[in-house]
């Protein structure tokens, strides 16, 4: 049974990942991944929401009538990010002020929703809870993959700080690519990354 | 012949069972690009003709070179030189480009061809020549290599290769290069060589015939030197009569369709005396024809068989509204003085649409014509 909950959350992570298996959740991956910081802070953030939305959605799963359970999860989901929402504003403000209103999008996040319909509300609180936090991983390990191949290239640092230009590389003519700064180039790299993920993972290719 | 002697000794070591046998593909490729194949298609309808892709393709290169010549004459006269020496500049500035062209694209090429165990297809010879023709003078090697890596990767072996594309690989690497490193591909000095030998001005700076008419309303230069070339910008695209002189190659020998390129230089020319009527501009409208990229993309980009549309009257929709949009990016967005290759780019995303149209009308046409006669 152990191994079983835990499978809950280390499948998100590779093989059922959310953005690159269920293709879930793109939209902000392309939106907040200029930099590594907002992207980190963003995949926290969708990890506490989904981690919780899917724990109090299974435990309310048997009391709501189906009818209204699409309106019961959004005030759930809703008061989640309201609350993380201003978790951020009081520790980090100057990364919720760059992240603007994709937190408040959290709310249309197709990853926490689908997470709660396909799991939380079939499944026990504690391995949707599980669920919730490795779907949350997953994207955010996305997030940040994509944010740091994109903040390198495109702005020449890491987490703000200017690496390319401590190298030297600038002196020797190397200038940073500004496409990576634009939502297309993000879109290509989350394609690679699919590109790469499918060819390690020979049963996720379709036929 | 000598040649085929070599070629036929070698066959066996690199075909099925031979030592070299995984690289069968590269040994295909130099076979056919040094013999017209021996083998005949066996099934399915085919048109007979002397000429292969391979011939079709020296065909299109032989068309390129007066303006790649004239390029490099241009170049060197830009930074003061004259004469032969002129020329020899401009190659010694040219060659470089192309080389790292061809090295980057075709040898991503031979790999991935390899790896699908696929022929080698013979595409890129073109587009790896035009890409140095369209860019800026002293554009930089390593940002060449990787506008042409994106190009080839990105636009052209995620879609299965030489056509299958759904873009112009050679605007795609422009497009890359544009957008990657606008700081350095804009402005004033990167239409001007930098590279100081053999007597060569130093620090020649200056704006572009089409950045002069969008930001002056007028140009430095008279029509005839527009025309003639005589002015700075990319490789290829400033001589509008060496451009004409490739046409006329393309179109005796059959290999461009005649029905985009006079489409888009009409609606271009539409366009421009449309726009011009309208007071968007003072200058004389044809000078959009003879300056910038527009005769280079309209004779050698928007005509390629692959990511132009497919129907005869396609071609005419297609290419009018390659010239017509050009026009209007060029006069309606202040960001890009030129915008050849950003219509060609999006006119390729829409032909199999006008396709798609085309194809529909005739059946409905036909369907039609049956329900009268009933």
């Amino acid at each position: 049974m152990a191994s079983k909950s835990l499978k809950n959350l280390t499948a998100p992570l590779s093989g059922n990942n959310p953005v690159i298996v269920q293709i879930l959740g793109i939209c902000s991956a392309l939106a907040v991944t200029v930099q590594l910081k907002p992207a980190v802070v963003m995949g926290l953030s969708v990890m506490v929401v989904t981690a919780f939305a899917n724990l109090v959605m299974s435990m309310l799963r048997k009391g709501v009538p189906s009818r209204i359970r699409i309106i019961v999860q959004l005030v759930v989901i809703a008061s989640l990010v309201i609350l993380v929402d201003q978790v951020l504003k009081a520790f980090v403000y100057d990364v919720s002020k760059q992240l603007s209103v994709y937190v408040g999008l959290i709310i249309t996040n197709c990853i926490v929703m689908g997470r709660v319909e396909a799991f939380a509300l079939q499944n026990n609180p504690w391995d949707s809870f599980l669920d919730g936090l490795g779907n949350g991983a997953g994207y955010g390990l996305i997030l940040v993959i994509v944010a740091f191949f994109r903040e390198l290239l495109g702005s020449g640092s890491l987490f703000g700080y200017p690496i390319f230009e401590k190298l030297g590389l600038y002196e020797l003519g190397y200038a940073n690519c500004g496409l990576m700064l634009f939502p297309p180039m993000a879109l290509i790299i989350v394609g690679c990354i699919i590109w790469a993920h499918r060819s390690f993972n020979k049963d996720l290719q379709e036929k | 012949m000598g040649l085929r002697n070599i070629v036929d000794k070698l066959k066996p070591t690199f075909s099925k069972g031979g030592k070299l046998a995984f690289l069968e593909s590269t040994f295909d490729g130099f076979e056919t690009f040094l013999f017209v194949p021996n083998k005949t298609t066996q099934h399915g309808a085919h048109v007979r003709d002397c000429i292969d892709m391979k011939r079709t393709m020296i065909v299109v290169v032989l068309a390129l070179l007066p303006a790649m010549l004239f390029g490099c004459y241009n170049t060197g006269l830009q930074v003061g030189l004259e004469g032969w020496t002129a020329l020899f500049y401009g190659l010694v500035r040219f060659l470089p480009m192309l080389a790292v062209t061809y090295i980057v694209g075709l040898g991503i090429e031979f790999t991935a061809a390899q790896l699908r165990g696929h022929a080698i297809n013979e595409g890129f010879l073109v587009s790896g020549f035009i890409i140095p023709l369209i860019m800026p003078v002293s554009t930089p090697l390593w940002m060449v290599a990787l506008g042409t890596a994106f190009a080839v990767i990105f636009g052209k072996e995620v879609f299965g290769g030489t056509g299958m594309n759904v873009f112009n690989p050679a605007a795609l690497a422009r497009a890359f290069v544009f957008f990657a490193y606008t700081p350095q591909m804009s402005g004033e000095t990167v239409w001007f060589s930098d590279w100081k030998m053999m007597g060569a001005t130093d620090a020649t700076t200056g704006a572009t015939a089409l950045e002069q008419l969008a930001t002056k309303g007028n140009m430095q230069w008279s029509d005839l030197d527009a025309f003639l070339g005589f002015i700075p910008g990319s490789f290829g695209e400033t001589s509008t009569l060496a451009i004409l002189i490739g046409a006329a190659i393309l179109l005796l020998t059959g290999i461009a369709s005649w029905k985009t390129m006079v489409s888009v230089f009409v609606g271009g020319a539409s366009a421009a005396y449309l726009f011009s009527a309208f007071g968007a501009f003072d200058y004389p409208a044809y000078y959009h024809l003879l300056v910038g990229g527009f005769a280079f993309g309209a004779v050698f980009m928007a005509t390629d068989p692959v990511t132009s549309a497919q129907t005869s009257t396609g071609k005419y929709i297609v290419g009018f509204m390659t010239g017509a949009l050009a026009i209007l990016i060029r006069c309606f967005n202040p960001a890009y003085p030129e915008g050849m290759m950003l219509s060609i780019l999006f006119m390729n995303a829409l032909a199999p649409l006008v396709d798609y149209f085309v194809v529909e009308a005739n059946i409905r046409r036909r369907k039609n014509r049956v329900k009268t006669v009933k």
